[in-house]
């Protein structure tokens, strides 16, 4: 479905996406992960083909978005990151009128508009004024927006950013569904547990480039281990200083302000290891490690806006 | 779907986006009959009728028109064309591309920038068409025009004047950050063309150097076009220029549009 060498895309001087290679096979629920500023929305805007890449090939659905953008996009249903809904228009005429641009006669896409309505559970607010619907209500009217072109290839932009959890658990259980009808789905995030929920296999991407490539389980066995011990001591010690006590104990150990991670393959047993040394950490955790630990360890702890 | 054809022609783009202009029409038409229909009129019967009743000049001095109303009705819907293309062409667009971004939402379907801005425009030229008629139908029993044929050739001259400031303003817009540019739009663009491109007086009272930049203006053009078929006094070199000029400017507008567009949005 989508074919990436080498794609880059600079702005100016700045270059946003600095050569990656990409291959999403049909049927496939496919993330990027990544901070802000990773790249992943630029690289997502080469895939709908409305941004061209500054070099190297991409085919989208064996197309090439240069020379063939409105096929690629007739085929493709797009969630941008930001809702584009009229909001002067009411929700079922937000559906018909963006159905129309891709040619699906009236009468059709007015029974498509019915049918996604259903859907994303807006059947009762046809009628209501976009601006009147909450920020999850106008995320589920935009991807029955996308939809209305049955497209091939789903694109998602940070789908649930700004929703409550109800509203999450809402929306992916809706673009499970449609991953189970076999749409494939790409989309963006910087939720853990959405990647690990949504994705079949995901990259991390970091400054422009991608730093990690696998399914959830896979880049956490890679890149993580499979414990993590959370220690965490009184306000005499500072965590830091500690590090050097407990650091043969784990694979790998990470001073945070407020509490010491061992990554480690047992959790219970550092912690028994810990007391040993006559350590008494006021509290300890264990548990697993998730794609979180791994998405920190490879794109730092640091702020990058 | 017919989206199988391998290059969407700009026909079938345009009936695409037919839908959409009709809802914003729908909902936008009652708030624009004041502006659209009521002021001008109200601006007719104050300025054409009661002080058009204290003017008794010469026809010649009023460019060949019998009284000072039928000198200022081509000329005030030619300068009305100019402002309902320029409000069309301002905020809504602003809102279509940065507050509502749905020129984004367009697209990410099928659809171009070149048909975006040809939609925006054949709204603007519908708007300009139902404004203009019903103007010049209002006008028709006060024997302001001299001829049938001339007033119907005055009405496509309005409407031309009104898709060369469509197309040139659209064209500002396109690459404008934000609205605050509107306001130079309209007060040191519309309101100086309104007042001194001879929609209320002949421009030969401005002074010889005044009258020639008042005639550079692309709403003198539109004006002396739209009057000279009003009275029945046309010189057709001048015509031929007016068109030339006019249609020049509303292609030349198109194109900036189309390419400044592009520049904004297809980063």
């Amino acid at each position: 479905m989508i074919q990436a060498r080498d794609l880059r895309k600079s702005f100016g001087s700045v270059e946003a996406v600095r050569g990656i290679d990409l291959d999403v096979p049909r049927g496939e629920a496919f993330g990027f992960l990544g901070p802000n500023g990773a790249g992943k929305s630029s690289t997502m805007r080469m895939v709908a083909a409305v941004s061209p890449p500054t070099s190297g090939t991409l085919r989208i659905l064996g197309l090439d978005p240069l020379t063939d953008g409105p096929q690629i996009r007739a085929r493709l249903g797009v969630c941008p990151q930001e809702d584009t809904l009229d909001p002067e228009l009411n929700v079922r005429d937000n559906l018909v009128v963006y159905g129309r641009y891709f040619g699906i006669p009236r009468s059709e896409v007015r029974d498509r508009a019915d049918e996604l309505l259903e859907f994303v559970q807006l059947t009762e607010k046809a009628k209501a004024r976009v601006e009147a619907l909450s920020g999850g209500m106008k995320r589920r009217l935009t991807i029955a927006r996308s939809l209305i072109n049955k497209p091939d290839l789903l694109l998602l932009d940070e789908p649930t950013t700004g929703l409550d959890p109800q509203a999450r658990h809402v929306l992916w259980d809706r673009l499970f569904r449609l991953k189970q009808q076999g749409v494939t789905l790409v989309l963006t995030t910087h939720y853990m547990d959405e990647a690990e929920q949504l994705c079949d296999r995901l990259v991390v991407m970091d400054k422009g480039l991608i730093v990690a490539e696998g399914a959830p389980l896979e880049l956490i066995r890679a890149h993580s281990t499979r414990e993590v011990a959370e220690l965490r001591f009184g306000v005499t010690e500072t965590h830091q200083e500690l590090v050097g006590r407990v650091a043969d104990l784990g694979e790998r150990v990470e001073a945070l302000p407020d509490r010491l991670l061992v990554y480690c393959q047992d959790g219970e047993e550092v912690i028994a290891k810990v007391h040993e040394r006559g350590l008494q950490p006021a509290a300890v955790l264990v548990r697993r490690s998730t794609l979180e630990d791994v998405f920190l360890r490879l794109t730092g702890r640091t702020l990058v806006d | 779907m017919s989206s199988d054809s391998p290059t969407l022609s700009q026909l079938e783009a345009q009936r695409r986006l037919f839908d959409y202009w009709a809802i914003v029409y729908q909902r936008t038409w009652k708030g624009s009959v004041i502006t659209s229909f009521l002021a001008p009129l109200l601006y007719v019967l104050a300025l054409g009728v009661i002080l058009g009743g204290f003017i008794e000049a010469d026809p010649a001095t009023l460019e060949g028109a019998s009284s000072y109303l039928a000198f200022v009705v081509p000329g005030l819907i030619a300068a009305h064309a100019m402002q309902i293309a320029v409000f069309e062409t301002t905020y809504p667009v602003m809102g279509m591309i940065k507050w509502h971004r749905v020129y984004e939402s367009m697209l990410a379907t099928p659809l171009r920038i070149v048909d975006l801005i040809t939609s925006t425009l054949l709204f603007v030229l519908f708007r300009l068409v139902t404004t203009c008629a019903v103007f010049m139908l209002a006008l028709a029993p006060f024997g302001v025009f001299a001829t049938w044929w001339g007033a119907l050739l005055a009405f496509v001259a309005q409407v031309l004047v009104g898709m060369a400031f469509g197309a040139l303003v659209l064209a500002i817009t396109a690459g404008l950050q934000n609205e605050q540019g509107f306001a130079v739009i309209f007060r040191l663009g519309m309101v100086p063309l309104m007042l001194f491109s001879g929609a209320f007086f002949p421009v030969s009272n401005l002074g010889p150097v005044m009258e020639w930049v008042a005639r550079l203006t692309p709403l003198w053009h539109g004006v002396n076009l739209s009057r000279m078929f009003a009275l029945d006094t046309v010189d057709w070199a001048l015509v031929a220029l007016h068109v030339v000029v006019l249609a020049a400017l509303t292609v030349l507008g198109w194109a900036c549009a189309v390419r400044r567009l592009t520049r904004r949005l297809e980063k």
